[in-house]
């Protein structure tokens, strides 16, 4: 790898290293790998959307439900896919695990990766300045939607507390709850969002409304401290709640609940 | 007399004297009973190889302490950069077990474990050797002359008024020690070696300080995708993992700026809104001739 | 074998000074080259953590230049040399605004001005500042002003060690370059010396492997007279456990934030040495008085004192002292925000140096000029914090345009004869030549005691003869030394040389210290406790005197003009610290939105 006249210690980067470097990649690969397997089985192989009030996240809205032969997942499935695959927080984690673009800090790219790897191509590395990764720049056009998908989803919530037409809170009330807030705290710490607050303004005080965008700014800036935390907590929420509705469609469980 | 590569000889007997004497002085209090191995690689351009030095651990000795008492015992001619031994100038750059890290505040007890007190000890990988842990770092410095530096508006002329929050982030960038160690760990010119597109994160940090700097009119957005090539990032976040002065260089450097070119070049909804805005930016600057006249500075 | 540059103004050392006056040189039209021993931006002006104190009267109106001039004088045991001072107090409020114009930033009022905060003997809230990093600050903007000037030639890791001379003329100096061994020749017009202080031959110093005072020794060498060599600032506060983190800094700023100084029994101590300013007192003065703790019995488990600001609450401590939170975490292992710092006094700043003229930096040798902390005179016998980094910037300035309009009036570059550098050549090699001598850290580390048992806060008769007898004796020792391997990068080799103007220096040191047979400002002699206004009239200077011996000799001070003195008169007050106000002003800000820029 080096270049003529430079002399590089002899060794793989890793040689040297005692920290348990390979954790985070091989975390990342695994759990990306099962949520996205489990994902793809729910939006292609089930049509049933909803269990009385409580409507899974991965159909809602459900838009032109019993009117087409597919799941109505299938028509919004990728905005929160493109939400999620143009997020910086998920591009970090899947350059890592799965393009080795790099493994870890300070550690090579093994050779295999960096002549398979379509960030490179085997050729010269391009980052994200050519297709498709290039596309990861229209991150802010999935937040425009991923904000109607959060309204969407604060409705959804209201209505899974309805329970026969009385006000109710099951096991699936509460999962949809704190997914739905798990998702408001993924979606409002968004980096592009925080950029559109106030990130993009040179003088606060110079501008309109210039106070409450810093105080605004400040409190992205501060859930945004832990994107990362909200990206794995809302992916596991969404699959949770997805399952416990299958689980209660197909009469697995049963949903303890308080009505009043 | 001149040594070209390969490990050093064996230490010299001018050395060896002058150890019962100074051993007593370097070491007339925190001494432990430990001793820590250095594992150190010496040479040069043409090559070179690791030596080991056993060195007695002090009481909070950081690794740049057993790299001066390696100079003082055993080889007074093993080449380390450094200044002010307190983490503030960013001069002893290297690797510590592989890891990039100011050699002043990595402390020997952080690096070693009780089965294991042997410390790897090496020059960044990025830049060209010199000698030993030294690098050429003048990369950095030619990229930095190539950046557009502070230009307020014509007629603007300071004691400037700007409020507190306007500086907070530029504070932020301005931290920067120039250690270079997240130029060492970007992947983009540790493994790919972008030197020639891409300017590194230390210098997107430069730039994000004058590019938001509240009385800074220039604009860097293009050089910032061309020559500064910050689409090359890929914000894995090594930077920030390495920055000792805590700087949160991907999240608030980085991608702030890739969000304004963003603004400018990837956001259809904004490009239309700035076609139908009926008056553009840009002349919210004074022109030269609406300079207002200085004001007064306090009496003297 | 060597190379040879040819340049208009020569600046050797890339702190402030060397930056300033850089940027002065090559503004007034000269081709400037700057040498510096380390990478640029590395130098010791990033230690600066306080702030710059210029009567900006931003935080209080009821400042001037006036009582900033009377503050210096007074903390300087008035043997400042004051046309320095007058100088100096008005233009350092032009040099903080042209740094915000140059894009520095600073911590701000919450009116949107540059924020001002309290320091040891400043009569008001005077030190401009960001957070406790202001040095760093500060060389950065001139760093970057500087590459963006034409003109300018840096020479990075270039160590020069001797000036040389054309006729009675500085002609430019010679050296080595660090990373090749290479030696290097460098003909200049004029130089300005911009070197900085030594703290080098202590034990226990804040200063880096740089502090080893080569600018002042090699005016010395060319017959340039030191003046006020006696005076070396101890700051009170350096770390003091573990011992690898021994001597390192601990910023004033912390006092100026309300730091209480406490000993082992918990008392606050400094209420019995100073009533009124207290731990905002001189840094002789808090030295001293830890010190003398310390000998009561009364010291930390180390050897020092408790610095609390615990009192704070770690969210104004985490704003206002960042670097101070981190440097304990890391290297003590100590949460400042939870436990007070243990600290005891270390060597900090070097007030004597190179005489120079007040207005041009001009030293007694045609076409050599010094600026910063290698020139002696602005801080007396004692500096007050926030002082240096105006010091760097006003005389920096003044300085590099003295040396262009010195430039300027040659027509053309003289031409100083080889042999002088071939001599200095040879003996910047001469340690690797020998198979068996002297290992020159261990005899680096000799000096380092001698002068700390014998020379530093402390100091008797006898303890100055019999430091000066070791070091006379080092000197001898130091022409037998030897260095393994080869020139390149080799850190033996160059402390070998540097371990030569250590020498001279420390010999300067001791032998003021002998002539000042009383003690003032730093000067403390156990055997002459009192100030003697006689010596009050007098700066020592040390020269080379005939036959290769250093002399020493008084210096009348020129009498003050009565206005000036008229100023000296007093009392200086105590500033409020930040405390109340800084908490009141947040109040405002959420009340008035004054903080919006007062728009």
């Amino acid at each position: 790898m080096a270049a003529p006249g430079r002399a590089v210690p002899a060794g793989p980067g890793a040689l040297h290293r005692r920290d348990r470097w390979w954790v985070y990649p091989t975390n990342v690969a695994l759990w990306l790998s099962l949520f996205g397997a489990y994902s793809f089985w729910t939006i292609v192989f089930f049509q049933r959307d909803s269990y009385h009030q409580y409507l899974s996240p991965f159909y809602s809205p459900l838009i032109a439900a019993g009117r087409i032969p597919v799941s109505p997942a299938l028509l919004i499935f990728w905005i929160p896919l493109g939400f999620r695959a143009t997020c910086y927080y998920y591009r970090k984690a899947y350059y890592r695990a799965f393009f080795q673009d790099p493994p870890a800090c300070a550690i090579r790219e093994p050779r295999l990766a960096a002549r398979l790897s379509p960030t490179g191509r085997g050729r010269r590395y391009r980052g994200e300045t050519r297709l498709p990764f290039v596309l990861a720049n229209l991150h802010r056009l999935f937040l425009y939607l991923a904000i109607a998908f959060v309204v969407i989803f604060v409705i959804d919530t209201v209505t899974a507390f309805s329970y026969h037409g009385h006000i109710g809170i099951g096991l699936g009330t509460a999962l949809i709850l704190v997914n739905t807030v798990a998702l408001g705290l993924y979606t409002f710490s968004c980096h592009s969002l925080r950029h559109l607050i106030g990130g993009g303004l040179d003088c606060f005080s110079c501008a309109f409304a210039g106070r409450p965008r810093f105080q605004l700014w400040r409190l992205t800036s501060w859930l945004n401290l832990r994107h990362s935390t909200w990206a794995w907590i809302s992916l596991t929420t969404v699959i949770l709640t997805d399952l416990y509705i299958h689980l209660l469609q197909y009469g697995v469980v049963h949903d303890p609940h308080l009505g009043f | 007399m001149t040594r070209t590569n390969g490990p050093p000889a064996p230490p010299s007997p001018a050395a060896a004297d002058a150890e019962d004497q100074s051993l007593r002085i370097a070491y007339d209090d925190g001494v432990t009973d430990r001793t820590a191995t250095l594992r150190v690689w010496r040479g040069d351009a043409a090559g070179g190889a690791f030596v080991d030095y056993e060195v007695p651990v002090q009481e909070g000795m950081v690794v740049l302490d057993a790299v001066h008492w390696i100079q003082a015992h055993r080889a007074a001619d093993l080449a380390c950069r450094w200044n002010c031994k307190a983490g503030k100038c960013g001069s002893c750059s290297a690797e510590v077990n592989g890891r990039p890290a100011l050699l002043c505040t990595t402390r020997v007890d952080a690096v070693t474990r009780p089965q294991d007190r042997v410390v790897v000890v090496q020059p960044m990988q990025t830049f060209p050797i010199i000698r030993d842990l030294v690098t050429d770092v003048s990369w950095n410095y030619e990229v930095n002359r190539r950046i557009q530096p502070f230009t307020p508006a014509p007629g603007e002329r300071a004691p400037f008024v700007i409020a507190e929050p306007d500086i907070t982030r530029v504070e932020e960038y301005r931290r920067c020690i120039e250690c270079f160690l997240c130029q060492d760990v970007c992947h983009v010119l540790r493994e790919h070696r972008g030197q020639d597109r891409f300017f590194g994160p230390r210098q997107l940090v430069r730039i994000a300080s004058l590019e938001l700097h509240p009385k800074d009119t220039a604009d860097r957005l293009a050089q910032l995708r061309a020559e500064a090539g910050v689409g090359l990032c890929n914000i894995t976040k090594c930077c920030t993992e390495v920055c000792p002065e805590h700087i949160r260089i991907t999240d608030n450097a980085i991608i702030p700026l890739k969000e304004r070119l963003a603004d400018r070049e990837f956001d259809p909804i904004r490009s239309l809104w700035r076609r139908l805005r009926p008056v553009p930016m840009a002349s919210s600057i004074p022109a030269a001739d609406e300079r207002v006249a200085a004001p007064a500075r306090p009496p003297g | 074998m060597s190379e040879e540059i040819e340049t208009d103004v020569l600046v050797i050392g890339a702190g402030g000074a060397g930056l300033r006056a850089a940027i002065a040189a090559a503004e007034a039209g000269c081709r400037v080259a700057v040498a510096c021993k380390s990478l640029l931006g590395k130098a010791h002006t990033v230690m600066a953590e306080g702030g710059i104190a210029a009567a900006l009267a931003n935080v209080d109106a009821e400042d001037s230049w006036e009582i900033h001039f009377g503050d210096t004088m007074r903390g300087g045991a008035m043997i400042n040399d004051w046309r320095m001072v007058e100088l100096f107090s008005h233009e350092v409020i032009d040099r903080v605004v042209e740094l915000e114009q140059w894009g520095g930033v600073f911590s701000r009022t919450a009116h949107g001005l540059i924020s001002q905060r309290a320091f040891g003997a400043h009569s008001w809230r005077r030190l401009a500042h960001i957070g406790d990093r202001t040095g760093l600050e500060l060389i950065r903007t001139c760093q970057d002003r500087l590459v963006h000037t034409d003109g300018v030639t840096v020479h990075m890791e270039t160590t020069l060690t001797r000036l040389l001379e054309d006729r009675g003329r500085v002609a430019g100096a010679c050296g080595y370059r660090r990373d090749s061994g290479e030696l290097v020749l460098i003909r200049a017009r004029s130089v300005v010396l911009a070197t900085g202080g030594w703290g080098r031959m202590y034990r226990i110093t804040s200063n880096s492997w740089e502090g080893t005072g080569d600018g002042a020794a090699m005016a010395y060498q060319l017959g340039a007279e030191l003046k006020d060599m006696e005076f070396v600032q101890f700051h009170p506060t350096g770390m003091i456990w573990p011992p690898g983190a021994r001597g390192i800094l601990v910023t004033e700023a912390v006092r100026g934030e309300g730091g209480l100084l406490r000993n082992r029994e918990g008392e606050r101590f400094m209420e019995r040495y100073d009533h009124i300013k207290k731990e905002l007192s001189s840094r002789d003065v808090v030295a001293r008085s830890i010190f003398k703790e310390v000998q009561a019995g009364r010291g930390s488990p180390h050897g020092g004192a408790f610095l609390d600001i615990t009192h704070r609450g770690p969210q104004a401590i985490r704003r206002a002292l960042p670097s101070m939170v981190d440097q304990f975490a890391s290297l003590a292992g100590v949460d400042i925000t939870k436990e007070p710092m243990e600290v005891a006094p270390t060597i900090h700043y070097t007030m004597g140096g190179v005489t120079v003229e007040a207005a041009t930096g001009q030293t007694t040798v045609p076409g050599l000029f010094a600026a910063g902390e290698v020139a002696a005179g602005l801080h007396g016998a004692n500096r007050l914090g926030g002082n240096s980094l105006g010091d760097i910037l006003v005389f920096g300035r003044r300085a590099g345009e003295a040396a262009a309009a010195a430039a300027r009036e040659l027509a053309r570059t003289p031409a100083p004869h080889r042999l002088q550098a071939e001599a200095e050549w040879r003996l910047l090699r001469e340690p690797l030549e020998r198979a068996h001598g002297e290992n020159p850290f261990a005899l680096h580390r000799e000096l380092q005691e001698a002068m700390q048992s014998g020379a530093a806060i402390a100091r008797t008769e006898s303890s100055l003869r019999e430091t000066l007898a070791r070091v006379l004796e080092l000197t001898e020792r130091a022409q037998r030394m030897a260095v393994p391997g080869a020139p390149a990068y080799n850190p033996g080799l160059s402390t070998a040389r540097d371990l030569r103007f250590m020498l001279t220096i420390s010999e300067a040191i001791v032998r003021s210290g002998l002539e000042r047979r009383e003690s003032r400002g730093s000067q403390w002699r156990l055997d002459f406790p009192e100030r003697d206004p006689e010596l009050g009239r007098v700066n020592f200077a040390a020269h080379l005197a005939a036959g290769g011996e250093m002399g020493v000799r008084p210096v009348p001070i020129p009498p003050m003009p009565d206005d000036l003195a008229l100023l000296t008169a007093g009392e200086t007050r105590v500033a409020a610290t930040d405390l109340a106000d800084a908490a009141d002003a947040r109040q405002r800000v959420g009340r008035t939105g004054a903080g919006w820029g007062g728009r």
